[in-house]
């Protein structure tokens, strides 16, 4: 029990929530690269999935986008960019490096999800809308948005996620955020401060899903939530039955 | 401008050839760590989809746990494991098992749930117990829906078993460890490569593997 004491210890150590190298500044780091990452790859990838679930063109490719970028390892491109890039800092994102690789990793997720869940609406309840005289416009905005926010928020949940579990592994490349505890811990063989790191990173993916369950659920119409559960696994395989398809 | 040294280069065959050991050994490690994780997974998640699918209020628990359990991320699930478990297969083994089961559990419920009512309803007509209509009838139907979450589950773990490389537990991401830290360009592109490829042949095997199960679902395409 004598470890787990030296890792209650760590936590006390005033010094450790201090300066660039104290929690507070570190976890920063890690929102700032995994928020910024996020919101530009929301911004680069849903407005054109939806589009093309809503014109039900390229499927295809829209589905097996992930599953290509399932088969690279997260970690590679971030070994790629930094050997690209370096260590080069950009204001409000940082870690230009860490950026590239977190929005090469959210943008596959978030495509296949996007468009699955909008191409997935039925016939019949587009048929409806435009019987009843909707615009494309309408039908989009008003029936097929509303009926895809549990996929397509799912995309967004299991994307942030691992977007949050891979900036862990941007300290391998030389950028901040939580993983430095556990890198820079197992630089020096110091088995308590990778104890406490791997703590504070699986807490804040924790949190990260949590909160991200809550928001879902808030966005999801009511008639709909009880197929969140099923949602998320859904997002998580990631509409990879082979023939493209998802369960229905 | 000054010619580029070997280590920069992204192909450098003299590093691979005096390097076959290390490339093999990893590559061999990295099978082995997939297959026991996949192995695992499938051990864990069949009993626990099989339950789900016939007691309905078991589902959601089961999937809220394992997304749990998938929500962590790997290296710090490999660093958590570390003063316990050392620098060995199982501080590996044990999350990329965790991984598969949200894929896993939730494939074989669905599988289950795809199996038309009537075909149970012949089954037990034709006398069989509920055992056997699950062995028989119920898991050979459900197998599409399963080896598709096989398929998924064994291409995840093999990119996060990358991950484990980072904490020096031999695998493909050794080598991209390696590549970084000497740094020598060469293995990390033998590293990259390495897994795509075996990602990639992974997945072909195992619709091979699915194809060749099940010979009634090609006759049916046919018709």
């Amino acid at each position: 029990m004598s470890f787990l004491h030296d890792v209650a210890h760590w936590f006390n150590d005033p010094s450790h929530w201090r300066g660039t190298a104290g929690i507070p500044n570190r976890m920063y780091e890690h929102l700032q690269y995994s928020v910024c990452a996020m919101v530009a790859a929301i911004v680069l990838a849903v407005p054109v999935a939806v589009w093309l679930g809503h014109r039900r063109q390229f499927g295809t490719v829209a589905v097996n986008v992930s599953n290509v970028g399932r088969a690279i390892p997260s970690f590679a491109i971030l070994v790629l960019g930094a050997q690209q890039f370096g260590l080069l800092e950009l204001p409000v994102i940082g870690s230009f490096t860490t950026f590239l690789a977190l929005v090469a990793l959210a943008v596959p997720p978030l495509v296949t999800n996007a468009y699955v869940a909008v191409a997935e609406v039925s016939d019949d309840v587009r048929d409806a809308a435009r019987g009843v005289g909707m615009t494309e416009g309408q039908i989009l905005r008003r029936v097929e948005l509303p009926l895809a926010v549990p996929l397509l928020m799912a995309g967004v949940r299991t994307a942030s996620v691992q977007v949050v579990a891979t900036a862990t592994i941007a300290a391998f490349v030389g950028a901040g955020g939580l993983g430095r505890y556990i890198i820079d811990g197992r630089a020096i063989f110091d088995n308590t401060q990778i104890f406490a790191g791997a703590v504070l990173v699986a807490l804040l993916s924790l949190v990260t899903e949590v909160s991200l369950g809550f928001a879902q659920r808030a966005l999801t119409p009511r008639g709909l939530r009880a197929e969140l559960v099923t949602a998320r696994a859904a997002a998580v395989a990631a509409t990879s039955v082979p023939d493209g398809k998802v369960n229905p | 401008m000054l010619l580029a040294s070997n280590v920069d280069r992204w192909l450098w065959w003299d590093w691979i050839d005096r390097n076959t050991d290390l490339i093999w050994s990893s590559l061999r490690e990295h099978v082995i760590l997939t297959v026991a994780a996949v192995g695992f997974g499938l051990l864990i998640a069949i009993p626990i989809g099989i339950a789900a699918a016939r007691w309905r209020w078991l589902y959601a628990p089961s999937l809220a746990f394992t997304g749990v359990l998938y929500t962590i991320p790997s290296l710090a699930a490999f660093a958590l494991l570390l003063p316990v478990t050392g620098l060995t297969r199982t501080t590996a083994v044990i999350p990329l098992t965790t991984y598969t089961l949200l894929i896993l559990v939730r494939n074989v419920v669905e599988g289950l749930d795809g199996v038309p009512a009537e075909i149970k309803d012949a089954a037990d007509g034709m006398g069989y117990n509920r055992f056997q209509r699950l062995v028989r009838i119920e898991m050979p139907l459900a197998l599409p829906a399963i080896m598709a979450g096989i398929r998924i589950a064994t291409v995840t773990v093999i990119g996060l078993a990358a991950v484990a490389g980072l904490l020096a537990i031999p695998s493909l991401g050794n080598l991209i460890y390696i590549g970084q830290n000497r740094p020598i360009r060469t293995a990390i592109t033998v590293g990259i490569v390495l897994s795509i490829a075996l990602a990639v042949t992974a997945d072909l095997l195992l619709a091979l593997v699915q194809r060749l199960l099940t010979p009634w679902a090609r006759a049916r395409a046919q018709r």
